[in-house]
């Protein structure tokens, strides 16, 4: 995974609310079997209007998106993260995300901040009325800033170390592996296996 | 101080806890599909990394199979390059997998209980956030991404921050004609699609004891529509009683021991959750939605609501476009919007209880010459004892479509989808945008409520019979 320090870039203002997964990408885009390839699927219902803002040509080079509340409900698809980081964002900034989502995005990279409605109300402003507003996501000192505003935000220290280093949990857990069969030591036996199969 | 279902369990699965980390918790069961595991197939390969525990681990092919003609290769290219990627991954990782055709493919949240494998007080991860449905048996469940799912493939762990716990407290008695669907529908529409956030959810209270096992799966399976990642019921003898017999159930002595550990779980009277919401079942009604979340539903008998009388701005803005999405105009009697399509089906609503109360309603009656309705079970022994009950004699003798097992019209992923503009009344759990097909229009209903709706033509409930 790519580390994540800070990133700056121009930001584009998605005020829309309830923006769940099969609008950030619907089923029809996820029967690919690699990573790649999904930023054609991004918002596709709705980019098939042109006053929608992805399809504004002021914003047309934004890595930064500032979205309404609960954005990222439903499915678990990660390939919802996956089309944003396609496209080419590095940050989601919004009041409040679903749980599967922010899991799937700091696992992957993809720094989803949290603020108070309040100030994503006024970056929103303060991005509509200068598109080319330079807005800096840094996470070593937890703060979004632009213009002559700094929003801090609050993210757990494991987490951040994590994006800061690129590192795979996987690689982190697996040095405990032996714990881990310790525990598997002392499960129940009545506990059930799929495997050898059982018929009716 | 007592603990939580939710605590207990937890606690009983933690592997590791080391301050400033979250806890790494052993994971039991380990449902796979087609579309959110090959990536993580991909991951162990490059790593070259194994599955640690193929045993626990089960793969059911689902969302993109089509429900017609299921012995050709599926029409769809992509489609079929995906099924068969989890084939082959299948085979290389020595996983258990129950493709099209096999009689144990199904939903992956229908086929779980049903194999017995879905026990009180296990953790159970999934590629789908419909995986809290394996919670109404008192198990922790819920959908991963798919990072996630390479985790526990190589590992059989998650490293997991510690959700809060919220009680739904559900008493009195349900009136007739008003199922566990509603309920649910009821909740989600209380507390909203965010409500749930960083929560389990406990559903307690007598008209949740009073529920069969598949009501309390239909309750648990939606609780992510409320924004929670997990919802639990404590097992009791209903529970008991379903698992009893399954093919992968205990047997013998470790069936004493199981029901040893399993009646220790439910929470401890002295326990305390961190929110408790309540809700009057004698109040409840059938439910359906009217917009694009889970959470924009109102009882039948109300009208479309006025976007204009809505205070808070943020819900206002969402009614007005989902209005405008949906057609609907401020004021109309939803029982009186006209259905195109009845969808029933889905993880939510796909099982035998379900099939056999819309069959109820319908035997011996015609559907709507005005639309269509497909009748989908959830898995495919769902299927065969729904056909040894005469049911798909039933829904074929009413003008209904019977089908095979799958996610069908749930989600758009397969050839059954609603046509832009087209209106359903769906069994399934997500009115979104496009959900069931782009440009579709999706109103969640419960399986009586559909049954009632495919015989008039408009959104119904069995009194309007």
């Amino acid at each position: 995974m790519e580390k994540f320090i800070r990133h700056t870039g121009s930001a584009i203002p998605l005020r829309r609310s309830n923006v769940d997964t099969d609008q950030i990408i619907p089923a029809v885009y996820l029967k690919r079997v690699t990573r790649s390839g999904f930023e054609d699927g991004l918002f596709s219902a709705w980019r098939n209007d042109p006053e929608f803002v992805l399809n504004k040509p002021e914003y047309k080079n934004a890595s930064i998106l500032v979205a309404g509340v609960d954005f990222g409900t439903g499915s678990s698809r990660e390939h919802a993260v996956w089309a944003l980081q396609n496209y080419g964002f590095k940050a989601v900034i919004s009041s409040r995300y679903a749980d599967i989502f922010r899991g799937n995005s700091l696992k992957g990279g993809l720094l989803t901040v949290i603020l108070p409605q309040e100030q994503v109300e006024t970056l929103w402003i303060a991005i509509e009325s200068n598109p080319n507003t330079e807005v800096t996501v840094d996470l070593e000192s937890r703060t979004v800033t632009y213009n002559e505003v700094t929003c801090p935000f609050e993210l757990d220290d494991y987490t951040r170390w994590r994006l800061m280093e690129g590192l795979d949990d996987i690689g982190l857990t697996l040095r405990h592996a032996d714990v881990v069969t310790t525990f598997e030591e002392k499960r129940a036996e009545f506990k059930p296996k799929t495997l050898p199969v059982l018929a009716e | 101080m007592g603990k939580t279902l939710a605590e207990k369990i937890w606690e009983d699965h933690v592997v590791r806890r080391a301050d400033g980390e979250p806890d790494l918790l052993y994971i039991d069961l380990h449902l796979i599909h087609e579309v959110t595991s090959p990536q993580a197939f991909d991951g162990l390969r490059l790593s070259n990394r194994k599955i640690r525990r193929p045993d626990l681990t089960i793969a059911t092919e689902d969302h993109n199979t089509p429900t017609q003609n299921i012995d050709q290769p599926i029409a769809d290219p992509v489609s079929r390059l995906q099924v068969d990627t989890l084939r082959k991954n299948c085979a290389d990782f020595g996983v258990r997998i129950h493709s099209l055709g096999d009689i144990e493919q199904g939903i992956v949240h229908v086929v779980g209980p049903q194999l017995g494998l879905t026990q009180p007080g296990m953790t159970i991860v999934c590629g789908d956030s419909h995986t809290s449905t394996h919670g109404a048996f008192g198990a922790l469940a819920f959908g991963i991404g798919t990072s996630e799912v390479e985790h526990v493939m190589a590992t059989q762990t998650l490293p997991l921050a510690r959700p809060k716990t919220m009680a739904i407290n559900v008493e009195g008695k349900l009136k007739p004609g008003v199922t566990s669907k509603d309920i649910i529908l009821a909740i989600i529409a209380k507390i909203g699609t965010g409500g749930g956030q960083g929560y389990v959810l406990e559903y307690r209270g007598s008209a949740i004891r009073e529920l069969s096992m598949e009501g309390r799966m239909t309750i648990c399976n939606m609780s992510i529509e409320a924004g929670a990642r997990a919802g639990l019921i404590a097992p009791d003898a209903t529970t008991f009683n379903y698992i009893k017999g399954k093919p992968h159930a205990p047997k013998g002595a470790d069936w004493d021991a199981a029901i040893a550990y399993w009646s220790k779980l439910a929470t401890d009277s002295d326990a305390k959750f961190d929110v408790e919401i309540n809700l009057d079942a004698n109040e409840l009604a059938p439910f359906v939605t009217w917009g694009t979340n889970p959470g924009q539903g109102l009882p039948l008998n109300s009208k479309v609501p006025n976007p204009a009388e809505i205070i808070d701005a943020e819900e206002r803005g969402a009614a007005e476009r989902a209005l405008v999405y949906m057609d609907l105009k401020a004021g109309t009697p939803l029982k009186s919007i006209k259905i195109d399509t009845v969808f029933l089906g889905s993880c939510t609503n796909g099982r035998i209880e379900d099939l056999r109360a819309a069959a109820e309603i319908i035997k011996d009656k015609k559907i709507a010459s005005t639309l269509r309705m497909l009748v989908v079970p959830g898995s495919a022994r769902v299927r065969l004892q729904a056909e040894s009950e005469g049911l798909d004699k039933v829904f074929l003798e009413a003008g209904a479509e019977w089908r095979n097992a799958g996610c069908s019209m749930c989600l758009g992923m397969n050839p059954d989808q609603l046509q832009p503009g087209e209106r359903s009344a769906s069994t399934s759990n997500r009115n979104f945008e496009g959900r069931q097909g782009k440009g579709g229009r999706t109103h969640l209903v419960s399986p009586i409520v559909a049954a009632a709706t495919a015989l008039r033509g408009t959104l119904s409930s069995p009194a309007d019979l």
